[in-house]
């Protein structure tokens, strides 16, 4: 099998989070940021983490991927525990972070070259990706000639060129305008139908949540902590439109209600 | 409600805009007074033209009047002159040369170990926390005053010089360097991370490439200040050298060998300045 069948071919992993802790600080100072956080994402699943800024819910991905140290509890991906970053969880960050001194095709093949894999190899994985999120034509640009929404694409690329096993993803779309925010959001359910991989998503938008979830976790802020999971069901392919439909509005009903209860709590 | 011609429609805006646009002695004012703004190339060529022809101008104007002794401040004629018949004896190369090369082995031996040592400083907090206070102590101190230290220790020649230009940049280079390391991105680093990058492989595979922009700037702001210890090394112990030759100048009350030596110190400085913004434009083509 070639590397690209490898790097396409559907290849993903549960999540396992149990009784996460989060704390920063000590003594009387120390912050609880999550609570006792539970939930498994099972493989191929689309799951949306949706909170208030603050919440916790960067951190609980950070802690996730790896980036940060959990102060207690147990996070496992693919069963393996998570005890440091590593190329089997691939994460897209809010902030742009394709690196500057690349172009769009080196930033792509910047995970296969570590790994080891030949030339010829990473240009399949390149030119597929690439093609995949849109952007063939600009393999030859540096990341400061893209604009943020082409900038998050290829940072998609580049985590599934990785072929990861899960994709966990920080509000990416967060700093782009709605328009492009709804194009991202219908590319990345396209690309996420053709690769099947798990996907962790954290938003603070529910229509995005709901529009992309199959799973929509809903997280109360200081210290956080899993208030309800609601499961979508919506048909899909999605569009735009169901945004209009009573069931995706009683469902953003029911999240608003949920969110709002907790500001009332916290007054 | 009837629209008169000129009512303020969105269209009659767009008009007057354009309007402005075709005078250009007003919008040509506008431009060059607005902040930031761009500046065309020819403009910007004539205007450095003129300041160089203002400066060089007063020159003369001070030493035909008479405002000036000649014996203090050379015709600018005559400083050509001897620049020319310096040139052509070749002793003027002798001494640039020598200069150079003392600027050049201080600035490659000090940029050497400040580049590497300065990027791990950046990134590592441990080895930050163990050099921190020594360099900046270090950094406060006046070469000049160890000149005579060196003197003592490595005697005069080449590598006292070489020493007093290492002293004089070294830390300061150290100092930048790690601050543009410490200024990374923290999410670029741990994108690499997700990516496969080992712990260890991040100042190489990140932190360098990430830096590269700035610490070529560093590189290039140093490389001035080599120039100058250079010319304290050569004033105070040399045999050779544009600080040498100036210093000899004086007390031949050779003026116009002293403005020579300036001037030629700062052609070369504008020439290695030139060489490293190419070089920052051929290496780092991504940060223009």
């Amino acid at each position: 099998m070639d590397a690209l069948t490898l790097a396409t071919k559907p290849k993903s992993s549960d999540i396992a989070i149990d009784n996460v802790v989060l704390r920063y600080g000590k003594g009387d100072n120390a912050v609880l940021a999550l609570d006792g956080i539970s939930f498994h994402v099972v493989p191929n699943e689309f799951c949306v983490i949706v909170g208030p800024s603050g919440c916790g819910k960067s951190s609980l991905l950070y802690l996730i991927a790896g980036l940060e140290e959990r102060t207690g509890g147990m996070i496992s991906v693919g069963g393996k525990p998570v005890t440091e970053p590593g190329p089997d969880r691939g994460m897209v960050f809010q902030a742009y972070t394709l690196f500057p001194w690349l172009t769009v095709a080196q930033n792509v093949e910047y995970g296969p070259k570590r790994k080891g894999m030949s030339a010829a190899e990473r240009r399949a994985i390149v030119e597929h990706f690439l093609h995949e999120v849109g952007l063939a034509k600009f393999a030859n640009h540096y990341p400061s000639q893209l604009s943020g929404g082409m900038k998050q694409r290829v940072a998609i690329a580049r985590a599934l060129a990785n072929d990861p096993q899960v994709l966990l993803m920080d509000e990416p779309f967060g700093a782009l305008d709605s328009q492009t925010r709804h194009s991202m959001q219908k590319l990345l359910l396209r690309i996420w139908d053709h690769s099947k991989k798990t996907v962790l998503f954290v938003t603070h938008d529910i229509d995005e949540a709901i529009l992309l979830a199959d799973r929509v976790l809903v997280m109360s802020g200081r210290p956080g902590q899993i208030k309800k999971e609601i499961r979508v069901g919506l048909r899909r392919p999605r569009s735009m439109d169901l945004v209009m439909e009573p069931s995706f509005i009683a469902m953003k009903r029911e999240i608003l209600e949920l969110l709002k209860n907790d500001e009332d709590e916290e007054h | 409600m009837t629209l008169a011609p000129n009512a303020t429609s969105p269209i009659s805006h767009i008009v007057t805009t354009s309007v402005e646009k075709n005078q250009p002695g007003r919008s040509a004012w506008k431009a060059i007074t607005t902040p930031f703004q761009a500046v065309s190339r020819p403009l910007s060529i004539t205007l450095s033209v003129l300041v160089w022809g203002a400066v060089i101008g007063g020159w003369f104007a001070l030493t035909y009047s008479g405002a000036v002794k000649e014996m203090f401040l050379p015709r600018p004629e005559s400083v050509l002159f001897t620049t020319i018949s310096m040139a052509l004896d070749g002793s003027l190369w002798e001494h640039v040369l020598a200069s150079v090369q003392v600027v050049l082995i201080g600035f490659v031996i000090s940029s050497v170990v400040a580049v590497p040592l300065g990027l791990t400083m950046g990134t590592y907090r441990i080895v930050q926390a163990a050099l921190d206070p020594l360099v900046n102590f270090i950094r406060y101190l006046p070469v000049t005053s160890f000149v005579p230290l060196f003197i003592l220790w490595i005697g005069i020649g080449i590598e006292q010089r070489v020493a007093v230009i290492i002293f004089g940049i070294f830390f300061q280079q150290l100092v930048m360097i790690a601050d543009s390391a410490r200024g990374v991105q923290r999410d670029l680093v741990n994108a690499a991370y997700t990516l496969g990058t080992k712990r260890g492989d991040t100042v190489f595979h990140i932190v360098f490439p990430a830096t590269l922009p700035n610490v070529l700037d560093v590189l290039r702001v140093t490389m001035g200040w080599a120039w100058t210890y250079l010319v304290v090394a050569e004033l105070v112990a040399a045999r050779s050298g544009l600080g040498y030759i100036s210093l000899k100048a004086m007390r031949g009350f050779q003026v116009d060998v002293i403005f020579m030596a300036i001037a030629m110190i700062g052609i070369l400085g504008l020439c290695t300045d030139q060489l490293f913004r190419g070089i920052r434009r051929l290496v780092a083509p991504w940060a223009n």
